[in-house]
């Protein structure tokens, strides 16, 4: 008979069947009560930051400043994503701004561009064009200012995107979906669910194009990709109807009973609250209606917030430790807030800084001030909690196989890792977790610990 | 806590219903098992409880089904979720959210169950089910056992009084199916849950069953008794009831292997001067198929680590190990899908290397069953899929429908490729392989979802390309089919080869891998029931 401390009064008997489970009073839970991991910073505050720093460099053509915004938005993801599959999407969003940027100089180069540029580097061949597609220019001169102004343009999209890479690889989309009103939920998993369709679908082309290289087939090519368009479409299908019954069966979209009266006035907040929304941007933004068009956006929006409370009653939902909003939160947020605000407030003091002209040509210069005030972005590297130390490998091999083949897309990460040890909170193994061979091979202590461990843990593992 | 009251199942368009007459109880509080061959109903039977069917799936129920004093013709599946837990097959389909300890507190989300009982019930889970240092893992990291568990955790957080779980074994290797069985031992011991659960192995789970559930044919009513009632009448049926009943055993049948090994004493005196049947070696010949210290890397995971295998004509040789312990990848490999980090292979009699021929040649050198054999069949009937292959592999036209016929004799030309049973499409897939004639054969898991009597022709037909003089390496957890019909075993962990030899020498000298047969006759090198009929038949 196995008796185990689970803190359950029922449940401290196990059946003489039941293997003992190692791992099962392994104390590597965080006591109640301490935010959880390295996850634990609240999903908006990083998208606060990540946007504000996305304003920033929206204020900006100056490419010393937005590569500036590019390394500090790097670094803070480097030393802050965890180990999580989207945490590597912001190599994605990289790749993403490099190609924006090249789009943005092929067009430079071949479509002309508005700049007039004296320096003309080389000049193509302009294919004439009827005279109705006048303005329109194929080829022809390219002037250095001209490749310039485009670099300039390409590299502020560019860093935009790269905000929003920083902003999804430090908090999924799926847990800024945590903090949405109940009454928006549905629609939120909706969207957070057919989003995560396109890894889904990636993964599937790659199995099947596989399995043509097995019917004999050649498996590259556009042909190849074709060809198994249908069924990728057909498993998609299959997948999402088995998704829909699993997520029925276990419970979502109960809603509670609420009263007539309480239903009906949902309905003519919200719609009313729009209607007036509505009316108050056209009053805003039409030339006469400016008096009304204030008071009655706000009246709006007042009503339709106050219908999307009203119909979070007839959710019945309650939310597994939310993300608290503490003061790590409101720093980063700060954080991003005041790049943003002091970026705006250079635009007006020092325009031709944040502006270097292009029409003479000049180099342009690193502004003290608006520098200093991009590298307040970098406080969540400090402010943050770090990220969960590696995965564990787990206290029993032979109980826990690591998953070699299930996910090749998944190997571990070590180089954020290295780069970021944690001095103050080393990782604790349980002396009983650690098996004979690795207590023998004392790795070094603090940060190291863990990368020690994770890498011996291949070598040894299948000596057990 | 289960009642069906005079059920029936009909879905649009079938021509015959698929569940009819079904009049049963589950009482609080048993572990039920739910067995037939493949199609006869047992997934609608199981849909019918979580109100799946037929509120999601469509068709006409008549009669009555009742969890828990509630109607499922008036509750639909989420007024049911607070006391009915469902597990599907795919685990992988079952998840909502992308980490463990989300995923486990999801079902309670939707319930509205408060914020502080949440996180009781999720560190209670957590324990129960040995997943606490696997809590903050995105769930695509995690391996098939770790999955199961995980899905298992993820409906028993809302502490749901029936758990009904669709083979929930059938995925994983022994270690780790021995695992989810002992949580739901627990479960039931423990707490009292009422838990119904469809399986195939039934070698792997008919000694926890308190009752049993046989759908013996498709319309068919179904029966129920005791499992050592029902078994010996039952087409399915694990080893250990059919060497009892060769050896005429009086009842109560044995379940066990402990119960099996108290009988099985004048069995024993009466093999002990028999000796199985020598397996025929495999002729001699160059190899087929050969791996030198091979290593392959998925990123930084090394999946194989210096592995060597040979593979001659005529050989049936089984890989076992864990799930996730490279089984897959060397199989991968040897078809030219992985490109070595190191060492070498080299397939078929012009000993070619896989990932630089051309598809089109290695074919006919070496073919693969993938783990989803539906991966390989594109087309809409089954005579389009024979008719492609054909031209794939150079063949002349009729080949591959003449296989078909063979292995498939009622399949019809017409037929979808995705309406055909788990064992009618690996059947396909198989015959549209073999129209290339490869010398070298790899099956990845063969008998998921296969139910005896599909297993039994499968090996039928590997044993008849093996005497063609056809090479055949499976990938495989099911230690039974291992026992029939390999010639030598691989046992594999962390991508190193850990043991390989004959059969009978590699199971019996590992308790997890050896078949019920070589357990209860131990220690006498006997595997498989047929081993010993044919001895018996023989002896006086």
């Amino acid at each position: 008979m196995n008796v185990r401390k689970t803190g359950m009064p029922p449940r401290t008997t196990a059946p003489a069947t039941a293997p003992r489970r190692p791992g099962a009073g392994f104390p590597v839970r965080p006591p109640a009560g301490t935010p959880r991991g390295g996850s634990a910073l609240h999903a908006g505050a990083w998208w606060l930051w990540a946007l504000g720093l996305a304003t920033a460099a929206s204020r900006t053509t100056n490419p010393l400043l937005l590569g500036l915004l590019i390394a500090v938005a790097g670094y803070v993801v480097a030393v802050r994503r965890t180990d999580a599959p989207w945490a590597r999407s912001y190599i994605a969003f990289l790749k993403l701004g490099l190609v924006v940027l090249a789009i943005r100089l092929f067009f430079a180069v071949f479509f002309g561009s508005p700049i007039p540029g004296t320096r003309v580097l080389f000049t193509l061949p302009e294919v004439p064009l009827p005279h109705w597609a006048q303005g329109v220019r194929v080829g022809g001169r390219v002037s250095a200012e001209g490749l310039v102004f485009a670099l300039y343009d390409g590299l502020r999209l560019a860093t935009l995107l790269i905000c929003v890479g920083a902003a999804n690889a430090l908090a999924s989309p799926a847990r800024l979906l945590k903090s949405l009103p109940g009454a928006l939920y549905e629609a939120g998993v909706a969207v957070v669910v057919a989003m995560t369709f396109a890894p889904h679908l990636v993964a599937d082309v790659t199995r099947l194009r596989s399995a043509r290289r097995l019917r004999g087939r050649p498996d590259r090519g556009v042909k190849a990709l074709l060809q198994v368009g249908l069924p990728v479409l057909e498993g998609a299908l299959e997948r999402s109807v088995a998704l829909a019954a699993a997520m029925d069966a276990r419970g979502y979209g109960r809603t509670a009973q609420v009263p007539p009266a309480v239903a009906r006035t949902t309905t003519a907040l919200t719609l009313g609250g729009l209607l007036g929304v509505c009316c108050g941007t056209y009053g805003l933004l039409a030339a006469e209606g400016a008096g009304y068009g204030l008071p009655v956006l706000l009246g709006g929006l007042a009503a339709a917030l106050g219908g999307l409370w009203l119909g979070g009653r007839r959710s019945v939902r309650s939310r597994y430790r939310p993300d608290r909003w503490g003061v790590r939160a409101w720093l980063v947020a700060g954080s991003g807030a005041a790049v943003a605000a002091l970026m705006i407030r250079a635009a007006s003091y020092a325009p031709e800084a944040l502006q270097p002209s292009v029409v003479p040509l000049t180099t342009p210069t690193l502004p003290l001030w608006p520098a200093a005030a991009v590298l307040l972005g970098l406080l969540p590297a400090l402010a943050a909690p770090a990220p969960d130390p590696a995965p564990t490998p787990s206290p029993d091999p032979s109980r826990e196989p690591r998953p070699v083949n299930e996910a090749p897309a998944a190997p571990a990460r070590g180089r954020a890792r290295r780069r970021d040890p944690r001095p103050d909170t080393p990782p604790a193994p349980h002396p009983a977790d650690v098996p004979d061979h690795h207590r023998t091979a004392q790795p070094p202590p603090g940060g190291e610990r863990a990368d020690a461990r994770a890498e011996a843990e291949p070598e040894e593992g299948s000596t057990q | 806590m289960i009642r069906f009251e005079q059920v029936s199942v009909h879905y649009d368009g079938a021509a015959r219903p698929a569940l009819a007459g079904v009049d049963l109880t589950v009482p609080e509080g048993e572990l039920c098992l739910l067995v037939g061959p493949s199609g006869v109903g047992k997934s609608t039977l199981l849909g019918a409880v979580s109100g799946l069917v037929p509120h999601f799936t469509g068709g006409t129920l008549r009669g009555r089904v009742t969890v828990a004093g509630r109607d499922t013709r008036t509750h639909k599946p989420r007024e049911l979720a607070d006391v009915v837990g469902t597990v599907g097959q795919d685990p992988l389909a079952h998840f909502v959210t992308d980490t463990v300890e989300d995923e486990l507190a999801y079902g309670m989300e939707s319930l509205g169950v408060a914020p502080d009982t949440m996180r009781r019930r999720v560190e209670e889970t957590l324990d129960l089910l040995g997943l606490a240092e696997l809590r903050g893992r995105p769930i695509a990291t995690l391996s098939g056992g770790q999955r199961q568990r995980v899905a298992i955790g993820s409906v028993l957080t809302t502490h749901p009084r029936v758990l009904v779980l669709d083979e929930p074994t059938s995925a994983l290797d022994p270690a780790a199916a021995e695992e989810v069985l002992a949580v739901l031992q627990r479960l039931v011991h423990d707490l009292g849950t009422t838990v119904l659960m469809a399986e195939h192995r039934l070698e792997r789970v008919a000694q926890y069953a308190d009752q049993m559930i046989l759908l013996p044919s498709p319309g068919a009513a179904p029966l129920t008794g005791a499992p050592a009632e029902l078994l010996p009448v039952s087409p399915v049926r694990p080893p250990v009831v059919a060497l009892g009943a060769l050896a005429g055993w009086p009842p109560p049948v044995p379940l066990s292997i402990r119960d099996a090994r108290r009988k099985a004493g004048p069995l024993r005196e009466r093999l002990a001067p028999l000796a199985p049947r020598a397996v025929a070696g495999p002729p001699p010949g160059g190899p087929v198929g050969e791996v030198t210290r091979l290593s392959v890397r998925h990123g930084r995971v090394a999946a194989l680590r210096g592995v060597d295998l040979t593979v001659r004509p005529g050989e049936t040789v089984a890989l076992m190990g864990r799930n996730g312990a490279g089984k897959s990848t060397l199989l991968a490999s040897l078809v030219g899908l992985h490109e070595p980090a190191s060492g070498s292979v080299r397939v078929g009699p012009d000993r070619v290397v896989p990932h630089r021929t051309r598809p089109a040649e290695l074919l006919r050198q070496v073919g693969l069953v993938p783990q989803e054999p539906r991966d390989l069949l594109y087309a809409d009937t089954v005579a389009a899929e024979c008719a492609a292959a054909d031209r794939d592999a150079g063949a002349a036209p009729g080949t591959c429908r003449e296989l078909v016929g063979r292995l498939l004799p009622e399949v019809a030309d017409t037929a979808h490729p995705r309406d055909l049973s788990e064992g009618q499409r690996l059947a396909l897939a198989l015959s549209v392989i073999l129209t290339a004639r490869p010398p070298l054969l790899l099956l990845d898991e063969p008998t998921r979802g296969l139910d005896y009597a599909a297993k039994a022709r499968l090996v039928e037909v590997v044993r008849g390309l093996a005497a063609d003089g056809h090479a055949t390496v499976l990938a495989t957890h099911d230690v039974e089919l291992a026992a029939e019909l390999a010639h030598r075993v691989v046992i594999l962990a962390e991508g190193e080869v850990v043991a390989d030899g004959p059969t009978a020498e590699v199971v019996v000298s590992s308790p997890a891998f050896a078949p019920q047969v070589a357990k209860v006759l131990a220690p006498l090198p006997w595997l498989t029931v047929p081993q010993v009929r044919e001895a018996l038949e023989g002896a006086p």
